[in-house]
């Protein structure tokens, strides 16, 4: 348990240093910034109690708010990754009820793991674009900045998480 | 009652959820309303202190072209210093009563350290607050251009509405006819930004330089901005004037804070001829 803290605390302000210092000043093509932060999410245990990951993904996405001088922006994306990432689970794995302490996104097989990382990350980028932009004038703007924005943020995650990550 | 009891048990992660998103939505929408984001802003303490030492490593390797810009202000300063003493040479000198005369803008320096410009609403954040004089709706300049307007102020920092956001709209002029417009953002290109509101009796070619008007109290008139980059004509009208800026955006270093201390004479005297 103690363990299990301290890697998801060192990772919480690892991450949004990360974010905040590196990664929204890439500008790729002039307008590109992935958002790794929230591969948090994606590492966070899985437990039958959510509101634990409820509030810390409020509160990452907050962070990263108020460094980036958005209003709530991410941390309503965020949330909304965190509620739905156990339904998406259980539709993936074709699973009511499994094993919550042993889980872990290295456990399942490479094709189910990235297609949870696939269409949490699409959805949390639809919902910040969509907030940032604020507007339906701007919707092809939304759906193509969501699209490549998330091509990128896939890739600097799933490289990162299996760098950075003991496979069991 | 145990029904209730019951629902809530069953849905109480949703209601969590429920509770969290609608805070993020009232920030959300709070920060899109001007001068009204009071908490969730990079102004404090420890985001600025964070971005204070992040930027302190980054100033190191743009010392040249910051050094090129300073030498470029020293000449053009040093050149306006011998015009004014042509002036006291002439016959005709105009004695300034000591009483009347004040200073109108106060000039001082801050340094950038968080600049945004890939966004539709940008802001950048400096290293100057309350203790330092700033204030909310203080100009911000540097010797090649206009860049926005202070927003929140904490006590070591401060954030600048920049002009690459889609609520910024600051007066200016044409510099050789006199004819005023207002520019603002589409929050597409960060080199352009467009120009309305001109009327169509004005005559505008692709270069001509565009400053500040002067109308608005913040800034002084004549603070260059762009150049005419292209424009259409149609319906007898202008529909869609671009401006190169010369300012880079994206690399931005030491600034100018222009404070105006004829600002509150110039509102009240306004307020009360509108209210008469």
């Amino acid at each position: 348990m103690n363990n299990l803290f301290f890697s998801n605390t060192l990772r919480f302000i690892g991450l949004v240093l990360l974010q905040v210092l590196v990664l929204n000043n890439v500008n790729l093509f002039g307008y590109l910034n992935p958002l790794v932060y929230i591969s948090w999410v994606f590492l966070f245990p899985v437990r039958k109690n959510q509101s634990t990951i409820l509030i810390l993904s409020f509160l990452l996405g907050l962070t990263v708010d108020i460094f980036s001088d958005s209003g709530g922006i991410n941390a309503a994306a965020t949330l909304f990754i965190a509620l739905i990432k156990l339904p998406l689970l259980k539709v993936i794995l074709k699973k009511s009820d499994f094993d919550y302490l042993l889980f872990n996104i290295r456990s399942i097989s490479f094709g189910k793991a990235f297609i949870l990382i696939f269409v949490l990350t699409i959805i949390h980028h639809f919902i910040v674009f969509s907030l940032v932009y604020f507007s339906f004038n701007e919707f092809y703007t939304i759906i193509s900045t969501t699209f490549f924005t998330s091509i990128f943020t896939i890739i600097l995650c799933i490289l990162g998480i299996v760098l950075f990550t003991n496979k069991k | 009652m145990q029904q209730i009891l019951y629902f809530l048990k069953k849905f109480r992660f949703f209601l969590l959820f429920i509770f969290l998103e609608f805070i993020a939505l009232f920030l959300t929408i709070q920060h899109h309303s001007f001068h009204k984001s009071k908490f969730i802003n990079s102004s404090n303490t420890i985001t600025g202190g964070i971005y204070n030492k992040a930027n302190s490593i980054k100033e190191f390797f743009h010392l040249k072209s910051e050094n090129k810009r300073l030498v470029e202000e020293n000449t053009k300063l040093l050149n306006l210093i011998n015009t004014h003493k042509t002036d006291f040479n002439l016959e005709t000198f105009s004695v300034v009563d000591s009483i009347k005369y004040f200073q109108k803008y106060q000039y001082s320096f801050a340094k950038i350290i968080n600049n945004n410009y890939t966004k539709p609403d940008n802001f950048l954040t400096i290293d100057k607050g309350t203790n330092h004089g700033v204030e909310p709706d203080l100009g911000i300049v540097n010797s090649k251009g206009v860049l926005g307007v202070v927003k929140n102020v904490s006590k070591n920092n401060a954030t600048v509405l920049s002009i690459l956001n889609r609520n910024s709209k600051i007066n200016v002029r044409l510099k050789n006819s006199n004819h005023f417009g207002t520019i603002l953002w589409n929050g597409k290109n960060h080199n352009t930004i467009q120009l309305i509101d001109i009327p169509r009796q004005a005559i505008i070619k692709v270069g001509d330089t565009i400053i500040t008007g002067g109308k608005s109290a913040i800034f002084p008139e004549g603070i260059q901005v762009g150049t005419i980059k292209n424009f259409l004509f149609n319906n007898n009208k202008y529909q869609e004037i671009n401006i190169l800026l010369f300012n880079d955006m994206s690399a931005l270093g030491y600034v100018q804070i222009v404070k105006n201390y004829l600002k509150n004479e110039q509102k009240n005297l306004e307020r009360n001829t509108i209210n008469e």
